[in-house]
């Protein structure tokens, strides 16, 4: 038994696996695996922190799924009663929602850093394209998990949101029916969320996950530009257990801040969704769609011909497109210098991110 | 030429003649009346509008006379039945020649009651008028002459917010009233008092005005004994209690006008809890004195209301506080209700004046009440342990941290 | 002591110190979602549908209040054996209506206004009708709830 590995302690049980399976060969494997020390260290963490905050989302979410119950007549009740009667209820709720945020601004800074720094490149191009199908998962989990309390707020935040899809010149009707179960927002609908956020999306994101983390442990870290050829002479730092320790002691905080958001900012229910009611002042999405709710508000109803709006969301969707496929347009990554071209792109696209963020937030 | 010409000029006065004649049937009445502008034009007009005009019936109906002369000779004729405007002791007569008579109102509308008439005799302004008195109110008083409206209709002068201002016009004119020897305070003290505020103010029609206490045509002053049936109309409850309670006898013996010798007429407002008790603002003490049964009544009444409203609001106090904490409080609000409808129910069984009938329906108020307080105590306690948990969780992690950035250090 | 004693010893110490630590983690953690597990007292989550007696309850022409959400609703059986349920919050002003088995309707108290057993006012000052809930038997369970 080495010193420094505190959960080693039962020889027996790891003899007893070893004898039965090459347990020795991922012991020596993970040994290997480094971490650059460099001073862009920390942004190596975030990816840790999106992982450890799906994993109180799918432990909430689990939790939430014993008094959670569908249908128009009985979901927000049933968040009521969580939030008020259920011991604890209000904890786990809370923390649930605070945590999807928390996870997706985690996941929008992981991917952002792996962005900068050019991570992506060979030979890493299927890691990032997984993550960012992750990504957009994330989105997905968020936007179908929000329509669950069914409450005014996420009613017609969801009618705006599945409005828009339906925007989308020719397969739009179809989409936006097979989204809704109906032509309206409905009961339907939330039957329909309610399996894509605990079944489908769960299913996928796990298998693309697995994906994602195999790729990397199976490539191991990547280093910063400009370093190859010289691995021998990187500062580095073992994956196991040095890292890792320091993975579980932010991981800690992370958990704490969310308790902390969960006492003293608890997440609100509202009033029920009221189909016939006017849209509440002040509806609008989650933070992160703000973006495209705000710059698609900016757009003017004509541009040329075409309608604004989906010339606005066609955009949205071939720059995802291309963002999704970088790594094949970065040529100058392949010869291990950074293109000034993709770092500008990038830090145009993060203003203009956190500016329609802003300004969506200002003038509503 | 000049036969070209006459047939033009033919031809407008002809249809000149036509156009006028478009109207029809032209009413001689009012197209004198109208041409002759105020005050007639507009009387004329509001007629046309009004309930009489709608239906068709129109001014030889009530003046008599001849409606289809544009001579004024002919039209306002005595032979022709010209009344000229009717005398005051005449109106009543003259409008219950259609509005006593069912087989008319029939056929205009058979729900209209048709007792108007024989109910005024009875009034005092009747017996009055039949005296020879002309100042008091007959039906043009109140209804108005051109421009009369059904009494649901809100331009109608007697629809129930207009009310007290019609009654007002006379009654409310000291000058006017000065041979009656009759109050005219009543329209300024209705106007604060709660009914009036309702009314007025609120336009609830479910309060009264002067006629639902006092009776439309047949408005008499109600009778000492019989106050609470006028005012048991809608207060059922306490009428009930108080026709029953040892008041009833010695009030009506004493010649004392039940509800109104605590309450007020006109100028009632709503009652305080001041009203009953021993203090000098206590109307119980302006009869009876320290020492008698009615004392102790008095006394037991007053602090039985006084706990229950305190632990009501205490109760609402708290619950806001456990709102305000954003816990739930939908159950408890849910009770306060209760606890209300039961302050309503204490202060209405006063009028029993029996403490133990008092007390028992106040003591179920106080068990909600205190029930209450313990629930709001216990969600306000909540949001406080969620706060001490947070340390807590916090202090311990905090530790966990440190020591594993103790380990980490060791490992480096 | 050696160096190495001491820092073996401390090792040890940090060891244990940990391991409690975690365990005391664990413990916070474990806490809440044990007690969260356990259901509370009060077992049905507020529904817009309401168990508001049994038939046994409430025999022909009586009545009944109710909860219905935070507001409190009437619940009558008519002579006829129909069930009929209302909001009780009169809308003159606000006060508590109750079944009136004399008159065969609803009645309020506070200044004597009547509603007919279709929820109608029919005297008094009240305005308006109560607001009617749909009602459905369930074996012997009175179930009430809003109006689609």
């Amino acid at each position: 038994m080495s010193p420094g590995r505190p959960d080693k302690s039962n020889t027996g049980v790891m003899e007893w696996l070893n004898d039965r399976y090459p347990i020795k060969a991922w012991q020596d494997f993970a040994k290997k695996k480094k971490v650059p020390l460099v001073h862009g260290t920390i942004w190596y963490y975030f990816g840790g922190v999106t992982l450890f905050l799906f994993i109180i989302q799918v432990l909430t979410g689990i939790l939430l799924l014993f008094y959670y119950r569908t249908g128009s007549d009985q979901a927000y009740e049933s968040v009521k009663f969580l939030m008020t009667k259920v011991h604890f209820g209000w904890l786990i709720r809370s923390i649930h929602s605070w945590s999807a945020n928390l996870m997706v601004l985690s996941a929008f800074i992981h991917m952002f850093s792996v962005f900068f720094t050019r991570a992506y490149r060979k030979p890493r191009e299927l890691t990032w394209i997984t993550g960012m199908i992750l990504l957009l998962l994330a989105l997905a989990f968020g936007f179908s998990g929000y329509l669950l309390p069914w409450n005014q707020l996420a009613f017609f935040a969801t009618k705006v949101g599945t409005d828009i899809v339906g925007v989308v010149p020719g397969i739009g009707d179809f989409m936006l029916t097979l989204l809704r179960g109906g032509h309206e927002v409905t009961g339907a609908t939330l039957s329909r969320f309610f399996g894509f956020h605990i079944a489908l999306f769960p299913g996928i994101f796990t298998l693309i996950l697995v994906v994602h983390l195999a790729l990397i442990q199976i490539q191991g870290m990547s280093h910063p530009m400009g370093m190859e050829g010289k691995e021998a002479e990187m500062k580095t730092m073992p994956f196991f257990p040095n890292f890792v320790m320091r993975d579980l002691l932010l991981w800690l905080i992370v958990l704490n801040v969310l308790a902390i958001l969960a006492v003293y900012f608890p997440w609100e229910l509202g009033q029920k969704a009221d189909p016939f009611a006017s849209a509440p002042a002040g509806i609008r999405p989650e933070w992160y769609f703000m973006f495209m709710f705000q710059s698609l508000k900016f757009l003017p109803a004509h541009i040329l011909g075409f309608e604004g709006e989906i010339l606005g969301i066609m955009t949205f969707g071939i720059a995802g497109l291309l963002w999704m496929f970088v790594p094949f347009f970065d040529r100058s990554s392949l010869r291990g210098v950074k293109s000034r071209k993709i770092t500008y792109i990038g830090i145009l696209i993060v203003m203009f991110i956190i500016a329609m963020t802003i300004l969506g937030y200002i003038l509503s | 030429m000049k036969l070209p010409i006459f047939i033009v000029f033919a031809g407008i006065a002809f249809s000149g003649i036509v156009y006028a004649q478009n109207d029809a049937p032209q009413n001689s009445c009012v197209s004198c009346h109208e041409m002759m502008g105020a005050p007639y034009d507009s009387l004329v007009h509001a007629q046309q509008a009004d309930i009489h005009g709608k239906n068709g019936i129109t001014c030889t109906d009530c003046h008599g006379g001849n409606s289809t002369s544009m001579d004024y000779e002919v039209a306002m004729s005595p032979a022709a039945g010209f009344r000229g405007k009717p005398k005051p002791k005449d109106i009543p007569e003259l409008c219950g020649k259609c509005h006593a008579n069912p087989d008319y109102m029939k056929q205009y509308d058979p729900g209209l009651r048709v007792d108007q008439l024989t109910e005024y005799h009875t009034s005092q302004h009747g017996q009055l008028l039949k005296k020879g008195d002309t100042k008091v109110a007959q039906c043009v008083s109140c209804h108005g002459a051109h421009g009369i409206y059904p009494a649901n209709v809100p331009l109608s002068s007697v629809y129930p917010v207009n009310v007290p201002e019609t009654c007002g016009k006379c009654h409310a004119d000291e000058k006017y009233m000065a041979d009656y020897n009759i109050p005219t305070d009543q329209y300024a003290q209705y106007k604060t008092s709660v009914h009036g505020r309702d009314l007025l103010e609120k336009k609830d029609l479910g309060a009264p005005a002067c006629n639902d206490c006092h009776g439309n045509h047949g408005a008499t002053p109600p009778g000492l004994t019989s106050i609470a049936r006028v005012c048991g109309t809608c207060h059922v409850n306490n009428q009930k209690l108080f026709q029953k309670s040892v008041h009833k006898k010695i009030f009506d013996m004493m010649d004392m006008p039940e509800c109104i010798t605590c309450h007020g007429n006109h100028g009632i407002q709503v009652p305080s809890d001041s009203m009953i008790g021993t203090t000098e603002k206590s109307i119980c003490m302006e009869c009876h004195g320290q020492g008698d049964a009615g004392y102790i009544v008095a006394q037991t009444m007053s602090n039985a209301i006084d706990s229950l409203k305190q632990i009501y609001h205490h109760s609402e106090d708290l619950i806001q506080q456990a709102s305000e904490k954003d816990m739930d409080v939908s159950d408890l609000k849910f009770e306060l209700r209760d606890v209300r409808q039961n302050l309503i129910q204490t202060r209405t069984m006063i009028h029993s004046f029996d403490t133990t009938q008092v007390l028992d329906i106040q003591q179920k108020g106080m068990k909600v009440g205190t029930d209450l307080v313990a629930s709001a105590k216990d969600l306000i306690s909540e949001y406080y342990f969620r706060r001490k948990g947070l340390v807590v969780f916090t202090l311990v992690i905090t530790i966990l941290a440190v020591l594993l950035y103790i380990k980490i250090r060791q490992l480096d | 002591m050696s160096e190495d004693a001491k820092g073996s010893q401390r090792r040890s110490l940090l060891k244990w110190l940990l391991g409690g630590g975690a365990v005391a983690w664990l413990g916070t953690v474990l806490y809440p979602v044990f007690r969260y597990l356990q259901p509370p007292e009060v077992p049905e989550a507020n529904v817009s549908s309401v168990k508001a007696a049994t038939v046994d309850e409430i025999p022909p022409d009586s009545g009944k209040i109710f909860k219905f959400g935070s507001q409190p609703g009437i619940l009558i059986h008519t002579p006829d054996d129909k069930w009929r349920a209302f909001s009780a919050v009169c809308t003159h002003l606000g006060c508590i209506v109750q079944y009136r088995q004399d008159l065969d309707e609803i009645w309020c108290a506070c200044h004597n206004g009547h509603y007919n057993l279709q929820g109608k006012n029919i005297a008094g000052p009240p305005p308006r009708p109560l607001e009617e809930y749909v009602v459905n038997i369930q074996g012997k369970d009175v179930y009430v709830s809003r109006k689609a």
